[in-house]
């Protein structure tokens, strides 16, 4: 390999590169120490002064933002289920104000159609009793032009018949016996 | 043909002069810690710097890395141990980006080095037994007093007790240095023979896809222990503050 250093002939050399096993030299522990603590040290002081406190930051910022949108999550929840059970009752009130309105207005429609038919019915009876008391004139007065034209059918029979008219009064008496029978 | 250790020589780069006998220098390794917390530094500027409510794919992975850690600590130390969480949090990032970036061929393990890891492991410590100390007093002592044990036995449990404590750094910086050693030379040695058999000619060629199968599985292992050992670094870090939070059994 590239390295000259053959084990076991190496030249012993001043400092690191005698022979030996090497995390064993005493002679390299002074120089390490002096190193590590100026490198560690810087970079306790990087993590101690910039990137723990960034981090901590940046992860308590996302456990806190999200606890707070959680809680605002709910708040607006609670809200909704609020505004939901207003809207039903809002709803709740409104569809029976709509019922009484239909109601009234139906109420209303049947009472006027009911005067209607009554005032109908009335004239309709009255005109009926009207009807009733013509026809009955009407027959009565038929009935005496029949007293009228039974007479003198009877008095142009007899006549016929006898060669002689009767008399009135005879007349009179025998279509009345004969009408009652 | 090189050593598997050659890897892990340490070779100044720029020479700056000496303390005592020790040499002092801008080396290959302090070149990839650089390498190490540049990379870190540049993805969470780049990940952080849009701050958003929704995040991108860098943010999100930087929000990953940063709640499987809090996590980590949360559960083991409690919601106080989240003081400590620049700590560890650096700690874990450190270890697992030196772990990766070893992965990469050609480029040095800085966790392969003891010295460092056993730093890292001692920091863990010191703070560990700093905090205890300023929180608890010499309550924190109660520690290595199990609760419940019979009055004969005490001396004996807190002189196990104290050895365990004080072996802990040992433990903690040896496991996390072992393994990256340990699968690093592996690997080289592994190599090695792909090396060696391939210059024997067509039956060696053949012979060699045997390691080099071996060094295909080895890798995908090693990646597994690069992010394994950081999060157990991670993991026992988290439990040991957590003794220093709350001291006593």
């Amino acid at each position: 390999m590239a390295t000259p250093q053959k084990t076991g002939t190496e030249v012993p050399g001043s400092g690191y590169a005698g022979p030996g096993f090497p995390p064993f030299k005493t002679e390299t522990f002074a120089s390490q120490l002096l190193w590590l603590a100026i490198f560690f040290g810087l970079l306790y002081w990087l993590v101690s002064t910039v990137f723990a406190p960034r981090l901590t930051e940046v992860i308590e910022g996302r456990a806190s933002r999200i606890a707070k949108d959680l809680e605002e999550a709910a708040s607006a929840k609670v809200k909704a289920e609020a505004a939901g059970a207003a809207y039903e009752t809002s709803l709740a009130e409104a569809r029976a104000k709509a019922q009484a309105i239909a109601q009234a207005r139906r109420d209303e429609v049947n009472a006027a159609s009911e005067a209607r038919r009554k005032s109908l019915e009335n004239d309709l009876a009255a005109r009926l009793t009207a009807a009733e008391t013509q026809i009955a004139d009407t027959k009565t007065r038929a009935m005496a032009n029949v007293e009228g034209i039974a007479a003198e059918a009877a008095s142009a029979i007899v006549q016929r018949l006898g060669g002689s008219a009767p008399s009135r009064g005879d007349l009179d008496a025998a279509l009345k016996a004969a009408l009652k029978a | 043909m090189a050593s598997p250790l050659d890897q892990f020589v340490i070779k100044p780069i720029i020479p700056l002069g000496k303390i005592g006998a020790s040499e002092i220098a801008f080396t290959n390794s302090s070149l990839f810690m650089m390498f190490v917390v540049g990379a870190i530094g540049l993805f969470f500027m780049a990940a952080t710097s849009q701050r958003a409510l929704v995040p991108g794919r860098m943010q999100a992975f930087a929000e990953m890395l940063y709640e499987f850690v809090a996590n980590t600590l949360k559960s083991a130390a409690g919601k106080e141990g989240m003081q400590f969480f620049p700590l560890v949090f650096s700690l874990f990032l450190f270890v697992l980006t030196a772990n990766f970036m070893g992965m990469i061929p050609g480029a040095f393990t800085v966790t392969s080095h003891i010295i460092v890891t056993f730093a890292l492991a001692m920091l863990v410590f010191l703070t560990v037994i700093g905090v205890g100390f300023a929180k608890h007093g010499t309550h924190f002592l109660g520690l290595f007093v199990p609760g419940g044990a019979p009055a004969a036995l005490v001396p004996f449990l807190v002189v196990i007790e104290v050895i365990s404590f004080l072996s802990r750094p040992i433990s903690l910086g040896m496991r996390l240095f072992a393994n990256m050693l340990a699968g690093h030379i592996a690997l080289k040695v592994f190599a090695g023979f792909v090396v060696s058999l391939g210059a024997l000619g067509i039956g060696g060629i053949l012979g060699a896809t045997l390691p080099l199968g071996m060094i295909v599985a080895l890798t995908a292992l090693e990646f597994l222990v690069a992010f394994l050992q950081a999060y157990v670094f991670t993991i026992l870090t988290c439990v040991y503050l957590n003794d220093a939070l709350h001291p006593g059994h």
